[in-house]
Order: structure tokens, then sequence, then C-alpha cells
């Protein structure tokens, strides 16, 4: 985070004076060493060994067959037609969790943001969602909500048409029918409170005697809304688009368990794409290129990411 | 920084992590309890979580490590991680396991690669065991090119029709012994709504090879289709695949299970043990689960009838998960005299003395089926299922010859990527999403790639 910081506005050292000080410096740092080593090792050198598998034919179903390919599998990644609708539903996924999610919590964060009997109790089952596995949720979803024999949805309907004097309601296929919404829907109820928290923190920062001024003004609920409170959340919004979108893009739970990326290629996204070429096709080298261009992918967003976190951090310094 | 992806990896360490905690587990339990067994006498065994492999769990040490010594480690996995542990053990040769279960598509497969230890000249060296007795589909297909055996089959599985036979008496129709699909197909179409709710016939919609693949490919069989020609021709968008396929899709679509893209095995055992479907074409080895009055409300109510057929003499499918030593292990002796007790008739015995003779690890062995209690524990369904193992015909299994031993499958590393892609396409169809012959025409794209690994 310090290197996204603002550099300092003071002139660096002249040159002639590093050297003493810097050795004194290395010294001082030799004991923590062994701990940055470690860390290189643990978190960089698979990263390394994905980069250069990612340049090897290389299939374990296939022993003796291992050679370097250069960049064929970066062609094949651009290039294979499955690849790229899985890139296709991953932002589609991606976008829609993440702008549904943050309207919902935004509405709820309001909402909370007012005083009222039983805050407390309405925060934390609000929360609740996001506390849940996501496989766990996943799960819920596809078999105590989705399901056409005995889920919720259907139950509902057909209880609504009984009430009207029907036999029975339509049986709805809401995953095969639906499938993308199927998993939007499922990854919303998850996400939208993680939205609320950040919007809810940001609403409770807002300074009361500013609202006060506006009201004093005569400006009504919507004006005040449009005019000073959307502005004051802006940085909050975009917190939460970034961070959701980080984890978003991950997404694997659920479109495992509840469409196994069906019907036909239809849900399937780039982390399912990755783990059926690892573990159906067993082609490490695709895999591995694959992987490495979304890490690259995550790695432009996440900037993005971390320069919003610096710049809030910034102004409430300077507040 | 990540791997390739996020969830494999953390799949991957789990899978790890959960065969490390196994392993620390029964490490400690060495050092704490007996200390006179010598390290040497001891083997991990890596197995799929079924319930026969769960009983042999139990039983191993108070009858096979008191009589021999020998210590099991078991690790046991669910099926889709266990494939991908086992296959990423034997093919780096990380060596953590001295026997594994493996599937009969395996089999084939692995031994062209070199993984696997033979396993004939064991059984021939062990008089008890009687190899012979092993039922004849089941040795062909835990064979490799060499005509040697590669694994030990612990239980085995054809596939058959089952269905209500409430229903049927009620509507007044007699499933024939030996249906064909055209019959079928017009009995689902009566029994479609016999009871609020009903569903004429499950198949599984639910894409992958192992899953929708299996039942698919034995329809495509009869009608007089297949996935290759013996010369690696792809034949997947042929008129007979189409045919086949049209018609599966089509039965499903009008008279299957409701939610039948994502039906599976699993899926169709509850809609079938639930009423809510009038048959189930599926694996014989269901049969022991509907017969069970604790989860199904048909107990005692199925009746029985062998896999339709079109244009060949039978249609079953043969599967069986089997006893493999892999290459690496350092203990092949002690390993070996396991996957014989495992697979014997003195195992099949004691799980029927201790456990109940319905839960006898079935479908490997002629001499099962005249044991006098497991015939009547298995009264309804065991003669079909002997007679639909021995019926199946791995090497000749449709109209043509083809270039791999398999019924369900084909017995090439890359069928499991393109058996899973094509289904997903066929899946989609069902789910009203694509047609079927797009999907075909794709998938022998896909299936042409392959064929080109092949063709000389």
């Amino acid at each position: 985070m310090t290197t996204l910081t603002a550099p300092p506005k003071t002139a660096p050292p002249p040159a002639g004076h590093r050297s003493p000080s810097g050795v004194s410096k290395w010294r001082r740092r030799i004991p923590l060493l062994p701990a940055l080593i470690f860390t290189i090792v643990v978190t960089q050198l698979p990263f390394v060994a994905t980069l250069v598998i990612s340049t090897f034919q290389w299939n374990i179903l296939r022993p003796g067959d291992r050679h370097f390919t250069g960049l064929s599998n970066y062609a094949f990644v651009f290039t294979d037609e499955r690849l790229r609708a899985a890139v296709l539903n991953t932002v589609v996924l991606t976008a829609s969790v993440v702008l549904i999610s943050v309207l919902l919590g935004l509405g709820l964060a309001m909402l909370l943001d007012r005083r009222f009997i039983g805050r407390g109790l309405a925060r934390t089952l609000l929360i609740a969602p996001f506390l849940v596995m996501p496989v766990a949720a996943s799960l819920l979803w596809k078999h105590a909500i989705y399901n056409p024999d005995y889920g919720l949805l259907n139950g509902t309907l057909n209880a609504v048409y009984r009430l009207f004097g029907a036999s029975n309601g339509p049986t709805v296929d809401w995953i095969s029918s639906y499938p993308m919404p199927a998993v939007v829907v499922s990854l919303v109820w998850q996400w939208t409170p993680f939205m609320m928290l950040i919007l809810l923190a940001g609403l409770q920062s807002q300074p009361g005697d500013v609202l006060e001024a506006a009201r004093m003004d005569g400006a009504g609920a919507m004006a005040t809304f449009r005019y000073i409170t959307l502005p004051h959340l802006r940085q909050y919004l975009e917190l939460g688009i970034l961070l959701g979108t980080i984890y978003v893009v991950q997404t694997f739970d659920a479109v495992y368990t509840i469409t196994q990326g069906g019907p036909g290629s239809q849900t399937t996204n780039l982390p399912y794409e990755i783990y059926l070429t690892m573990f159906r096709k067993y082609e490490y080298g695709q895999a591995a290129a694959a992987g490495v261009v979304v890490v690259l992918g995550s790695i432009v967003i996440a900037t993005f990411a971390l320069r919003t976190i610096a710049s809030l951090f910034r102004e409430e310094v300077s507040r | 920084m990540r791997g390739p992806s996020a969830m494999p990896s953390t799949r991957y360490t789990l899978v790890t992590g959960v065969a490390a905690l196994a392993v620390l587990a029964t490490g400690c339990a060495g050092a704490g309890g007996g200390g006179s067994d010598s390290g040497a006498k001891s083997i991990n065994v890596l197995m799929v979580g079924n319930p026969q492999m769960e009983d042999i769990a139990k039983l191993t040490k108070d009858t096979f490590t008191k009589d021999t010594g020998i210590k099991v480690n078991f690790t046991i996995l669910p099926e889709n991680e266990l494939r991908d542990k086992v296959t990423q053990d034997i093919a780096t040769k990380a060596g953590q396991y001295d026997v594994a279960t493996i599937g009969a598509y395996e089999v084939p497969v692995w031994e062209k690669s070199g993984w696997l230890h033979e396993l004939g000249s064991y059984a021939d060296k062990d008089k008890s065991f009687d190899e012979a007795d092993l039922l004849k589909p089941m040795v062909q297909s835990l064979s490799g090119s060499d005509g040697k055996l590669y694994a030990l089959p612990f239980y085995g599985e054809s596939s058959f029709l089952m269905y209500n036979k409430d229903v049927m008496k009620a509507k007044g129709i007699t499933v024939p012994e030996r249906p064909t699909w055209q019959q079928i197909a017009d009995i689902a179409a009566k029994v479609d709504g016999a009871e609020p709710g009903m569903k004429g016939i499950c198949l599984r919609g639910l894409a992958g090879w192992g899953e929708l693949g299996a039942p698919l490919t034995s329809v495509v069989n009869t009608f007089g289709g297949t996935w290759f020609t013996k010369d690696w021709k792809a034949q997947v968008n042929s008129p007979a695949f189409k045919k086949a396929t049209n018609f599966y899709v089509d039965l499903v679509k009008k008279h299957g299970e409701s939610g039948a893209a994502q039906a599976g095995f699993t899926e169709c055992l509850n809609a079938m043990s639930q009423k809510k479907v009038a048959m189930w074409y599926d694996a014989t080895s269901a049969a022991g689960s509907l017969e069970d009055p604790a989860s199904s409300k048909i107990a005692g109510h199925v009746g029985y009838a062998y896999a339709p057929t079109v244009e060949t003499k039978s249609s079953g499918w043969l599967w069986s998960w089997a006893w493999a030593m892999p290459k690496t292990t350092k203990k092949a002796d002690a390993a070996s005299k396991f996957m014989l007790w495992a697979s014997s008739k003195k195992y099949e015995q004691l799980v029927g003395e201790k456990l109940g003779w319905a839960r006898v690890p079935a479908g490997k062995r002629a001499s099962t089926y005249d044991i006098p209690q497991y015939q009547k524990a298995a009264g309804s369904f065991g003669d079909l299922t002997l007679k639909s193992i021995e019926g199946a015909d791995p090497a000749n299994p449709g109209v043509q010859p083809r270039p791999t031993v398999g019924i369900q499958y084909v017995a090439i590393p890359e069928f499991q990527d393109l058996g899973t892609k094509v289904t997903q396409e066929i899946s989609a169809a069902i789910a009203g999403k694509t047609t079927v012959d797009k999907a075909l025409d794709d998938g022998q794209k896909l299936a042409e790639e392959v064929a080109k690994n092949y063709q000389k």
C-alpha cells in the first residue's frame, strides 16, 4: 500500500551520504530476511512455476510427451471459442452481481441508517447471508429454492395458484430455464450484505451538521440524497464495487454447484473452465496459461481497487 | 499470487489436507496402538467413498490385519476428488498409495501409460482366490492390451430398467422382460401423470461423461451409433448417433423427470424412490437402494427388465470398482495380499455374516449368485443383474467394431474431456437451449480433433 501513496515531497538525500547508512540499514534488516525469503518462496514461486508451465505442452495423462511450446498455449487461450464464451460469461456474471448487490445494499443501508426498535437484530439478520459458506449457500439455493419438485419457489407458486382455485401451479424448471439469473440471484443474496456494510459505514460517517444545514435550507429528502449523500458515498461505492468485482470474478462454488457451468456452457465462467481444463482434460499448460491471463486481468482490477482505497485513506487523513 | 486459478488450488489443498490428516491420524493410531508391527507391514489404500468401501474400512482391522499382521491405512474420498487425487498421484509418480480403487475406464488407459502393476500372476498363485470364478466381462474390462489382469474387481454393475409395479398394474401395462426403446417410450407416454406430479421415466440429463454420458452412450450403441469407428473416424454427428440422441432428448423432454438437465444418478434415485417417476433406466447397483425401506417409498414394489434395445441383442453397460496397484509401490507383496483378500469369496462371506447379505459387494463372481442367503436378500434383482453383466460385451457393444474396449465410454485419456463437453451441449438441448443437431455437429468437431491423435 505504501508504494501507492503520494511520494514524499522532501528531496532525496544526496547520493554520497547513502552508502554508510545503507549498510547499517541492511544490517538492521538481516534478521527479517528469512521471513522475506519465506514470503517470496510461498507467494511468488508458485506463480513463477505457473508461468513456466504455461509455456509447456503438458498433459499428465500422456507421460513422456512434455515439451516446450513457447506461447502457443496463450494463442490457444485467446482463440478458443469456449474460453472466449467463458470470458463473456464472467463479465456478465460479475457485472450484474456487483451492480445489483450495490443497489440493493444501498437501499438496505439507507433503511438501517434510521433509528428504529430492533435495528441491531435486523442488521445481524441482514449480514447473515454473507457469513454462510459459499458451497452451503449454493446447495441451499439449488435444492431448497430452485428445485422444481420440492423447491420453495415452485411451492409458493403452487400455493398461490391453489388460492385461486387451480389444482396445481406450473412446474418451472428454474435452473434450466434461467441458468444465468439463477446463479446471479444466489450470488446477489450473498454479496448484498457486504455492500450494505460498506455503504452503511459511509452513511454513518456523514457529518450531521451538513445534513441539518441542508434541511434548514429547505432541501427535500430526494435533493439531500442526490446532492449531499451520494457524493459523500462515492468512494464507498467505488470500494464496494471494486472489492466485490475482485471476489465475484473468482466465483467457482455457485457455478460448480448450481449449474455445473450449464446448460451447455451458458454459465461456464473462467474459473470453472480452467477447472475443467485442469481436471477433465489434464492439460496443465493450457490451464496455466489461462490462469496467468486471469491473474493479469485481476491485477488490473486490483490496481484500481488499491488506488481507491489509498485515496480513501488520504481523504480520511486530510479531514 | 495465485496459481492457475482460485478454485482448483483450494480444492487441491483441501484434498491434500484431508489426505494428510488421514495419514496423520492413522499414523498416530499406529504409534499409540500396537507398537509391535513393523513399519514395512503397513500399506496405504485410497478408496472411493461408496458404502461398500466404508464397509471394508470397518472390517479390515479385526480380520485381515489380525490374520496377516499387515496394517491398512485407508483414505476415502468422493468420486470426483478421488479421480483428481489418484490421477495426480499416479501420473506424477508421487507414490503415496500402494493400492487405489479405479474403474473400468481407467484400467486400459493407465495400463498403456505404464502406471499399473500387473496382477494376474498374483491371482494365479493364490489357489483359494479362484480366478476362473470372476465374471468374464469383468476380467475383460480390467485387462490390459496384453491380456493380463491389471485390476481386481471389488464389485460390478450393468444397467437395466426399473419400474413401479403398482403404477403399471393400475394402468394395465405389462413391461416386457426384454423391452425395446420404442416400447419404453410408449409406456412412458401412458404412465406420465399416472399419479399427481408423476412423470413417465427418469433418464440422466446432467452433463458429465460419467453422468448423462453413460446411459446415452448405451442408447447410442443399440441404435447403431458409435463415438469412433475402428480406424478412428469420429461419428458423433452420424445419422445413427443423431437418431439415438434425438430419441433420448425427446423422451426426456416429453415424459422425463422435472429438472431433467440437472438430474444425475442421485436425483433419479430420489425421484424413483419418492414416486416422482414411474420408470428409471440406470445402474443395476441402484436396486439395492430402491429396495431399502428406510429410504425408499417403493421398496418391494419395483419391477426389473433388461436394458431396452433397438438393433443389438443387449444394451446394458458395464462398470466395476476395482483394486489396482501403482507401479511406484514398494510393498507389492503386502498390497497384493490385501487386494486378493478384498476381492475373495471369503470376504463376501464375511460381509454377509457380519453386515447382512444385501450389502455383499456383488457383481464380480458367479459363485455369489449361488449363495442361498444372497439369493434371498437380492431375490427380485440379483438374477437379472448377473444376466445383464454376463450379457454385456465390452469388446463389441454395438453393431460395428470399436477401437477400444468399453461400453458406455471410450477408453482413451481424452474422453473425460470430450464426453464432458459433448454431454454439456446435449444437456443444453434437454433444457431447450440448443438443438441436438447443433450439439452433435459441435461435438463432431471436438471428436475429430481427438481422433487426429490416433489416426495413422
